[in-house]
């Protein structure tokens, strides 16, 4: 290929390799970043329906790992816009999706059901930890200040919304709003990545893509890895704990909590044992129904055999499928599938399961988003996408490994911080 | 229900108000549903108008035969009559004026793509005069031997 | 259906016509057509006279300030070579805007192809523009409104609203979409919008000397193009995604979508 000025550098052109006949106009437009985004936005709806289980079905087991679900769901939540920020040509007008939604198009309706589970969220989390938030700040005016704790008074302040009242109906009714919420919450997590799905199930120039089974496809899979994430994050998080507290230390937990909140390393070992074995097997439902609806595309697609199946054959079984049937589906699926339903399940290796279901799930959104690329639109031609490695330019920064790691980097700065006002493993012995 | 747990709300309703009034600012007044409706005509109706108002830079044959008749009259005569004059003289652009002159592609290239001989059976081009340009003269410029005005040998 | 659907629209616009045409005589037809509110513009590309000089890939980049050497163009030409063995060859090389002007054909990664002439059954070029669909994919996909359809019938992209998402890009049956190198915004064929409102030609249909492209009022019985769409044996592009293009062709076959 000849070297161009950067300025004469098509967008996609630098990742995408073209083999046999492809329109001159063709590249892989939507790149890493678009696998990113329905992986993310994934992650934060499968993280609310865990901690939704508890809160609205009363699924008691699952009371320790919810309130880190929330919490990290919110930690989530502004990490799923951020690969579209990244992805947009003009990134400082992102906000026309609010300004003049256009209701004809899958992706208008992302500023409104963002923004609404956004709300939902954060009232979810304000109602639950009301309570903390009030006796923080009575703890914190009563004691000399450090200039922090004057920034994180002055936060619970705000975050208070002026309410103080901490009596039992008070308490009472932030139950019951809690619920409510968590509640109105699941059809909207659904509903925010069922229409993920359907940004791609309803692009009729697309044949992988167009399937109305696509959003239901992402909601099972946004499931399975919001799932996966939580085991995987309360593992290894419980497991920081440990290993603390013998030497003093109280990771992820403020220190005036330190003393309220008597744990032994073996009450935390039970803990952890026990959420994250009970939640594999939440894990496993949700799976079976994942793997048996892309399943059922992929048959249907053989049986039907319409026009388009020709070029879609030769994808799916030649030239992706090592990446389909041997890591999504091999690896990512079959074996920490198997190893969920081995007998004497530990959490070493539910932990390790989880990793395999997270890899599985992103190399799905990766054959889904590449995958419906990888084909000329005149079925007559392929195009590969290799991921940029080393950063040339911004453009090769924010589309390659390096706005991957940055993506996957940013939920856990947040939440780091995140954590410091709504201490996600606290435990105030109240029924929520 | 106590009345504290509708405070999110109020906080939520004056979000969205805030986001209703900046959209009054922000969105230009002619914004909206046009024409053909809110699928396919909602938008900016002014863009319109920046489209109709974009510089052209062709200027066609018969602004060339304005000033050019001798020019345009000689190649009249020759089986090159169909070609617009700007496909070989490039772009008028605002010519005389700006550029002042035009730079002509006098390149084998531009003559190769309709006379380098391709089997076309089912294609005008197989009606075009061809020469295969690896052994046809190659490295010399077409123009040496032909006339773009009057292309034919035999009639020079 | 789409034939009914214009004859239709047509017949209607003949009755009104008559009368209003006679009382306009002294005005240029062709400014008349630019004011007329029965009009819709279309697009009739006759694939026999289409020689693959790609003179109109160059001028439709010159007057549409597309960088020549950027990989991207709103129209194109593409080759087609069919042989005895049934096999069907295409290919575009960066979108013909150096013409055709060699034997091989290209196929990207797996090289240059060579079909020996006694092999080759037919062969011809089809020329690809936007078809400015009437239901077009592109624009309902668009999240903002930063692209439309106009009152007479051509697709237009706000290069100041366009948010550079690609949904519009991804939505096109036709590959017609690309991101501008320059504006990066989404960028399509304007059907020489800022020309034809004027009474001009498309650049690419006046740069072609043969007369393969041509663009007019579909609302116009007496339009050059009307005639032929109502008299000759023509088809659109990729009829089956229901976008109902705009574009017409003559000499269509089966390997061509």
């Amino acid at each position: 290929m000849v070297e161009q000025a950067a300025h004469l550098l098509v967008h996609g052109e630098i990742w995408t390799l073209k083999d046999l006949f492809v329109l001159p106009n063709e590249y892989v437009y939507w790149s890493i970043q678009i696998v990113l985004y329905p992986y993310m936005t994934g992650l934060v709806a499968g993280a609310f329906v865990l901690s939704s289980l508890y809160h609205v079905f009363g699924v008691e087991k699952l009371k320790e790992i919810a309130r880190f679900a929330l919490v990290f769901s919110f930690a989530l939540l502004p990490v799923a816009m951020l690969p579209l920020m990244l992805h947009l040509q003009q990134p400082f007008r992102g906000i026309h999706v609010m300004m003049t939604p256009h209701f004809t198009s899958a992706i208008s309706a992302f500023g409104i059901v963002f923004m609404t589970y956004a709300v939902i969220v954060a009232s979810e989390i304000w109602f639950v930890y009301r309570k903390f938030i009030v006796e923080s700040i009575e703890r914190l005016e009563n004691k000399q200040r450090t200039g922090l704790e004057g920034l994180l008074l002055l936060i619970y302040k705000v975050i208070s919304l002026g309410v103080r009242d901490i009596s039992p109906e008070a308490l009472q009714a932030d139950h019951k709003a809690t619920k409510i919420l968590a509640g109105i919450g699941i059809p909207v997590a659904c509903f925010l990545h069922g229409y993920a799905g359907f940004i791609f199930g309803s692009v009729k120039a697309n044949a992988l893509w167009m399937t109305p089974l696509m959003p239901v496809i992402f909601i099972m899979s946004a499931v399975v890895s919001g799932i996966a994430l939580c085991i995987v994050c309360y593992a290894i998080f419980m497991w920081l704990r440990r290993w603390a507290l013998p030497r003093g230390k109280n990771f992820f937990l403020p220190d005036q909590l330190a003393g309220t909140m008597q744990l032994t390393t073996d009450d935390l070992r039970e803990m952890q044992e026990h959420e994250t074995t009970m939640t594999a097997k939440y894990l496993r439902i949700f799976m079976i129904l994942a793997i048996t609806l892309e399943l059922l595309d992929i048959i249907f697609r053989g049986y039907t055999a319409v026009k388009s199946w020709d070029i879609l054959r030769q994808v799916i079984y030649e030239h992706d499928f090592y990446k389909i049937f041997v890591l999504q589906y091999g690896i990512g699926n079959v074996l920490p599938f198997l190893m969920l339903i081995l007998p004497g399940l530990t959490t070493r290796r539910a932990c390790v399961a989880s990793v395999l279901v997270l890899f599985g799930v992103l190399m799905m959104r990766w054959n889904v988003v590449i995958g419906g690329q990888a084909f000329s639109l005149t079925f007559d031609g392929f195009m590969e996408y290799s991921l940029p490695i080393i950063p040339h330019s911004w453009e090769t920064f924010k589309e390659g490994l390096g706005g991957v790691l940055l993506v996957f980097a940013a939920p856990f700065v947040i939440f780091y911080f995140l954590n410091m006002i709504f201490p996600a493993f606290y435990n105030d012995d109240e029924a929520h | 229900m106590k009345n504290h747990v509708w405070r999110p709300l109020y906080v939520v309703i004056g979000l969205v108000a805030f986001i209703l009034i900046f959209r009054m600012f922000y969105v230009p007044s002619d914004f909206g549903v046009q024409d053909r409706g809110y699928t396919f005509g909602y938008h900016r109706l002014s863009n319109e108008q920046e489209w109709k108002d974009y510089p052209a830079k062709y200027k066609g044959s018969a602004y060339c035969a304005e000033c050019h008749e001798e020019n345009s009259e000689s190649i009249a005569q020759s089986g090159h009559a169909i070609i617009p004059c700007e496909d070989c003289h490039t772009a008028a652009f605002n010519h005389p004026d700006d550029p002042e002159k035009l730079t002509i592609d006098r390149s084998r290239g531009l003559c190769l793509r309709c006379h380098s001989e391709l089997y076309m059976p089912s294609s005008q081009r197989n009606d075009l005069p061809g020469i295969d340009p690896q052994t046809h003269n190659a490295g010399i410029e077409c123009a040496e031997c032909h006339n773009p005005h009057n292309p034919s040998l035999e009639d020079m | 259906m789409k034939r009914r659907d214009f004859l239709k629209s047509t017949a209607v616009f003949v009755s009104g016509a008559a009368v209003s045409m006679s009382a306009l005589e002294m005005l240029d037809p062709k400014e008349v057509l630019a004011q007329n509110p029965e009009l819709r513009w279309g697009f009739l590309v006759d694939t026999h006279k289409c020689v693959g000089c790609g003179m109109c890939v160059k001028a439709c980049k010159t007057e549409n300030d597309i960088p020549f050497d950027a990989n991207v163009t709103r129209t194109w030409v593409e080759r087609y070579v069919m042989t005895r063995e049934g096999e069907t060859f295409k290919d575009s090389p960066a979108g013909a805007r150096n013409g055709f002007t060699s034997k091989l054909i290209d196929q990207n990664e797996s090289g240059m192809k060579n079909v020996p002439d006694k092999d080759i059954t037919q062969a011809f070029f089809v020329p690809k523009l936007c078809n400015h669909c009437e239901l077009a994919a592109c624009v309902q996909v668009c999240p903002v409104g930063a692209t439309y359809g106009t009152k007479d019938g051509v697709v237009l992209v706000d290069r100041k609203w366009c948010i550079g998402c690609g949904y519009c890009i991804m939505g096109c049956p036709y590959g017609v979409r690309f991101f501008h190198p320059v504006v990066h915004t989404a960028d399509k064929c304007t059907l020489c919008y800022h020309r034809i409102s004027k009474g001009g030609n498309t650049a690419c249909a006046q740069a072609c000397p043969f007369g393969a492209r041509k663009v007019g009022n579909l609302r116009d019985p007496n339009d050059p193009i009307s005639k032929v769409i109502m008299s000759q044996r023509v088809g659109v592009l990729r009829p089956e995604y229901g976008t109902k293009p705009q574009c017409y062709y003559i000499g269509l076959n089966e390997e061509v979508h």
